[in-house]
């Protein structure tokens, strides 16, 4: 069984027993606007909890993308690479960043759930 | 300072519009198209940009009123006829950049359009360099909206007929409702367009109109990408106090005949006009897909720094990563292979011509 996580960077996660798929929220699309390009961390590199791991470019600014779990990237996703507005389009399915291999599951412990990150988002941004 | 509001700041509401704050204005960013649906729809059809906060300057009185402003501003005023314009510059002593604006020759003086962040600055600039005897009018009470894109003639005819008849950089008075409104044919966006100062009051009822018609808002966002892509410059990133028109590329807007008179900064440039300059305004066209934003250092291929970026997007219609900056006068030459450090690396790029995108009478022409 899968569960899916949030964090309060607009990350969202899900994990698959030690593999995690992680993204960005629709929400974070939405206050980014337009992406128009992606950068993913290198297969193979180790990735740091909160640290960063991508860059997305809508055509006003630019965005860190950070890990909320640590690991060792396994996948990444190259379509969104080649044609960033698929973000915008799907961006908590098809359109995900990058796979970890997690190091520590209980890093997802401090992670919030959708309804809590649901919260979070409207208060954010109000 | 409390945040002021333009005319349409209702429309902008109602159409979706996302809020900020723009040199003291309450402007819209984008609406609910987003900026690339506002930018290709300005480009194919025509775009409404709310751009009344930017400053309505009218001088007027007295015989020796272009003379006089003959030694602030480098244009040819004496040779403008009414209801023409000219883009110009209010510089300091050493050439450098104020404001760039557009001087229109009016019935009894000169409309003057302002950039927003300066236009309080430049009036206080303006009135300390002029006598006492002409009238300086800041006028606060019209708004100003440009229909920008390829059907914005056949829209605005609609609305207001006989203004299709305009030529480029001319203006005239129209009327709509009754009261007079004055437009130019110009416009920040590489299209064909028009720039409307209508009353407040009109200001809402005119747009709805034009959308009506056809047009739709279109918000700074997509101003941005679009005079990006038009190689114009944005004042405060592309031009500043420190930069002289020569120096960014601008000399087209010194007119011969004012080289060897005196204005404001008139030493400077007759100097940089007879032995060049060190740094210049050049498109740059990066390699990959990666943007190099504003204050990007460029190198050379000895890995020196050569100069900075004060742009960059990425263009929705040439479908490609698109900057201008300054460099070394010595690497100014297009196709010069430079480089860009973003996010610690080093990004192959181009000099490039500018603009990227270049219209054509039947449909655009790409550059990049």
């Amino acid at each position: 069984m899968s569960e899916v996580k949030y964090s309060k960077e607009h990350e969202w996660i899900k994990l698959d027993g030690e593999e995690a798929t992680i993204g960005i929220t629709k929400h974070a699309t939405e206050m980014l606007g337009d992406i128009v390009f992606a950068e993913l961390p290198e297969k193979g590199s180790n990735v740091d909890k909160d640290g960063t791991a991508g860059v997305v470019e809508s055509t006003k600014a630019a965005s860190d993308v950070y890990t909320p779990v640590s690991g060792e990237v396994i996948d990444t996703n190259q379509m969104i690479v080649d044609d960033p507005s698929k973000i915008n389009e799907d961006p908590e399915e098809s359109a995900w960043f990058f796979k970890l291999k997690i190091k520590d599951k209980s890093e997802m412990d401090s992670l919030m759930n959708k309804e809590e990150y649901e919260k979070f988002a409207k208060e954010t941004s109000a | 300072m409390s945040i002021k509001k333009t005319s349409l700041n209702n429309l902008h509401i109602k159409y979706g519009a996302k809020l900020v704050e723009f040199a003291g204005y309450q402007m819209p960013i984008q609406y609910k198209d987003g900026i690339i649906q506002e930018h290709k729809y300005t480009r194919s059809h025509s775009g409404i940009f709310d751009v009344s906060h930017m400053g309505q300057l009218f001088i007027s009185g007295g015989d020796d009123l272009t003379n006089d402003l003959e030694k602030i501003f480098p244009a040819d005023l004496k040779k403008l006829k009414t209801n023409q314009s000219k883009y110009s510059f209010l510089m300091n002593n050493k050439g450098g950049i104020q404001d760039d604006l557009i001087i229109t020759k009016t019935s009894d003086g000169f409309l003057i359009i302002l950039n927003a962040a300066c236009k309080y600055n430049d009036y206080e600039v303006i009135k300390s360099k002029l006598d006492n005897q002409y009238k300086l009018n800041l006028d606060e009470s019209f708004s100003l909206i440009a229909l920008q894109g390829p059907e914005a003639k056949n829209v605005l005819n609609k609305v207001i007929p006989g203004c299709d008849s305009l030529k480029f950089m001319n203006g005239n008075n129209y009327v709509y409702k009754n009261e007079k409104v004055y437009i130019t044919r110009s416009g920040y966006t590489g299209e064909d367009g028009f720039e409307i100062s209508i009353k407040h009051s009109d200001a809402e009822t005119f747009v709805e109109s034009l959308i009506e018609n056809g047009s739709k808002l279109i918000g700074l966002g997509a101003r941005d990408t679009l005079r990006m892509e038009a190689g114009l410059c944005l004042y405060g990133n592309d031009l500043d106090n420190d930069t002289s028109p020569i120096e960014a590329n601008l000399k087209w807007a010194i007119p011969k005949s004012r080289i060897e008179t005196e204005f404001v900064g008139s030493e400077v440039l007759k100097n940089q006009f007879q032995s060049g300059v060190k740094k210049l305004r050049v498109g740059i066209k990066p390699d990959s897909k990666v943007i190099a934003r504003g204050n990007t250092k460029i190198y050379n291929d000895k890995n020196q720094e050569i100069g900075k970026v004060t742009s960059g997007t990425f263009g929705p219609s040439v479908e490609h990563p698109i900057a201008m900056g300054y460099v070394d006068n010595s690497y100014s030459t297009v196709n010069t292979k430079i480089f860009l450090e973003v996010r610690g690396k080093k990004i192959p790029a181009n000099i490039c011509n500018l603009p990227f995108y270049k219209k054509n009478y039947v449909k655009g022409e790409i550059n990049v």
